[in-house]
């Protein structure tokens, strides 16, 4: 994707319903998206999605938005490993699909 | 237009989460134009409710459309040929869409994935307001095309009430005193005596309170 | 004394010429009549009327129709409320016709506070007709002796018909012009909004003299005692169309708590003074909630007793 401006929701629900654990998005740092707002759009679709796994009983820190800039390559590495932790703690995703690979 | 808002998903869930197999159907009408019954959305209620089925361990089957308009028996007649396929359907149309579908369909069960508000427009990018109440005899021509009996929390025909400070309505912070308006606009052009005219009582018959109404175009009825 | 409107003594007092001094009281909250009965026993004697308010704030109570009536049965003179929230046209006319057969002579017409605001927000409001529309209904009843659809009634009611004005809302300038148009729908008296900021009730009254509506209609000005500095901040933040000026909430604080309800009482009673002499206004609506009991004292100090016989 060119910007994360291009996640809708619905991608990010898909995921969850392929059984993902958790999901986030790496946007630009607030105030730089080459576009303007992508990065903004993306933290309401992250925050929509979050209110929809509410709803359901499922935890929502398993999506999560994260700002950094291309050359924080480092960055990038810790909130893998971030985010990687916090879906570890809670387990593994409640959604069983019994059709997906 | 109609504005609609979302229904909580839980209150969705509490309707369908017993059916196996669902048809969820958008409308390209007013929903779609509000961002809350359309193409995205209908994608958006089909994975939410997915999701919701694998995590209790018995997913529903669920088919989606949209259709042109669920106001229109034209449209709505689209569904026939494979309605009886499914054990309920979820209509993301206004008030109006589910009733359509159901009296087109009395075998089905439908449910409402929305609700209905009102009748507005798009103040900004996302944000809908209320403009009209549609009570069936518009008077905003003593109003200058302002309308109290949408907009004033108390439809006064003489205010502005009491409760009116700085153009905002007592009743929310985020509302505007029509009255407020009404009146600074006509001080503004110099006609204020406009409003010095007492209002009759309004005759409410062709309001809802008349009973369910009924509009008929001579030329096309037949 | 023929062309009384109603013959009632708030109407009697007026039309005499004496300077009017009105009361407040509350409807209970529950069905307990001795509560209201001893809270209406410090307004006897004290006032010309006492105004029964209708679900006031928008929280349920006790009927303001039934409460008028326990209050002409403890031997005051009520000033039946009647709010447009909670009531449609048919609503309103039965308890028109009602209030003057239980011998209620005075009402009230207002718009009514919002529901949201008050203990049932759920509800469903009615708006059928505006107060407005409201004071031309009931005058026409009592005037033409007609229904709304010109029906003729088997004895027209016979009530002295008031409305409220409050000059602090906005927009200010037109605030004279809603008061006209209540004169001209037939409001025979105008009860204020709590008045705290004299200086633009003094620009108010100027509009008011100059239009000459106080010559068409009575005004009261309408005075609720600050009970203390607490009060009047409250009042400044929450209650809509209310215009607390800072000098009296600093005022109320200059002295220690325990004298701030007399600093309260002292404003209000330099206010009526003024009002005494201000012209156009005709008397003092005198609202002291849930200060009842303080009402023989204020009236005293006011130096409106006794009160007229007329």
């Amino acid at each position: 994707m060119p910007c994360t401006g291009r996640v809708d929701i619905i991608h990010l629900l898909n995921a969850f319903e392929d059984g993902a654990d958790g999901v986030y998005v790496a946007g630009c740092l607030e105030g730089e998206c080459h576009f303007s707002t992508g990065n903004i759009k993306a933290r309401k679709k992250v925050a929509y999605v979050k209110k929809v796994l509410e709803a359901i009983g499922i935890e929502p820190q398993r999506v999560a938005m994260y700002n950094l800039s291309s050359a924080q390559g480092q960055r990038f590495a810790e909130i893998a490993k971030e985010m990687v932790d916090t879906i570890t703690a809670i387990g593994p995703t409640p959604v069983k699909d019994s059709k997906a690979a | 237009m109609i504005v609609a808002d979302s229904k909580p998903l839980q209150e969705i869930l509490a309707m369908v989460r017993e059916y196996k197999k669902i048809l969820i159907v958008g409308c390209k009408g007013c929903v779609t134009v509000c961002n809350v019954g359309g193409a995205k959305e209908v994608e958006v209620l089909r994975a939410s409710l997915m999701i919701d089925g694998k995590k209790e361990g018995s997913p529903p089957d669920i088919d989606t459309m949209v259709i042109e308009r669920q106001c229109d028996n034209e449209y709505v007649e689209t569904l026939r040929d494979n309605i009886d396929a499914y054990d309920a359907v979820l209509s993301m149309a206004c008030g109006v869409g589910p009733q359509f579908l159901s009296e087109a369909y009395p075998e089905q069960k439908f449910f409402p994935a929305v609700n209905t508000s009102f009748y507005g427009g798009a103040v900004a990018h996302g944000i809908w307001e209320e403009r009209c109440a549609g009570c069936g005899t518009c008077i905003i021509h003593y109003f200058d095309g302002l309308c109290p009996v949408a907009r004033c929390a108390k439809s006064l025909l003489h205010g502005p009430c009491g409760g009116s400070a700085d153009g905002i309505c007592e009743v929310s912070k985020e509302t505007v005193c029509i009255w407020d308006t009404i009146v600074k606009k006509k001080i503004a052009q110099g006609r204020i005596e406009d409003l010095f005219v007492l209002q009759e009582p309004r005759d409410w018959r062709t309001a809802r309170d008349g009973g369910p109404r009924r509009s008929i175009r001579e030329t096309l009825a037949e | 004394m023929s062309d009384l409107k109603s013959g009632s003594n708030l109407e009697k007092v007026l039309k005499a010429g004496h300077f009017a001094f009105t009361g407040e009281c509350g409807p209970p909250r529950g069905a307990n009549v001795e509560h209201f009965t001893e809270k209406l026993s410090h307004l006897k004697g004290n006032v010309d009327a006492v105004n029964i308010t209708d679900n006031q704030t928008a929280v349920a109570r006790m009927s303001s129709l039934a409460a008028s009536h326990i209050a002409i049965h403890e031997g005051l003179e009520p000033n039946f409320q009647m709010v447009c929230r909670d009531r449609n046209r048919l609503a309103m006319i039965s308890d028109i016709l009602g209030a003057h057969a239980l011998g209620i002579r005075n009402m009230l017409c207002l718009s009514g506070d919002h529901q949201t605001f008050g203990n049932c927000p759920e509800a469903k409001n009615v708006h059928d007709i505006d107060s407005m529309q409201l004071i031309r209904m009931v005058t026409q009843m009592r005037d033409e002796g007609v229904f709304l659809d010109g029906d003729d009634i088997d004895l027209p009611p016979k009530l002295f018909v008031g409305a409220a004005s409050n000059p602090f809302a906005d927009p200010f300038e037109y605030r004279v012009y809603r008061l006209k148009n209540k004169i001209n729908a037939g409001a025979d008296f105008i009860q204020t909004q709590c008045i705290y900021n004299m200086e633009k009730f003094r620009e108010f009254m100027k509009m008011v003299v100059d239009m000459g509506l106080h010559e068409k209609c009575y005004i009261l000005a309408g005075v609720t005692p600050m009970k203390n500095a607490g009060m009047a901040n409250y009042m400044k933040k929450f209650v809509p169309g209310m215009e607390i000026p800072d000098a009296l909430i600093k005022r109320l604080k200059g002295v220690e708590k325990a004298a701030q309800p007399e600093e309260g009482i002292r404003f209000a009673l330099e206010q009526v003074e003024e009002f005494k002499e201000m012209e156009g206004v005709a008397g003092v609506h005198m609202m002291a909630i849930e200060w009842e009991h303080k009402v023989p004292e204020i009236a005293e100090r006011a130096g409106m007793l006794p009160r007229p016989s007329v």
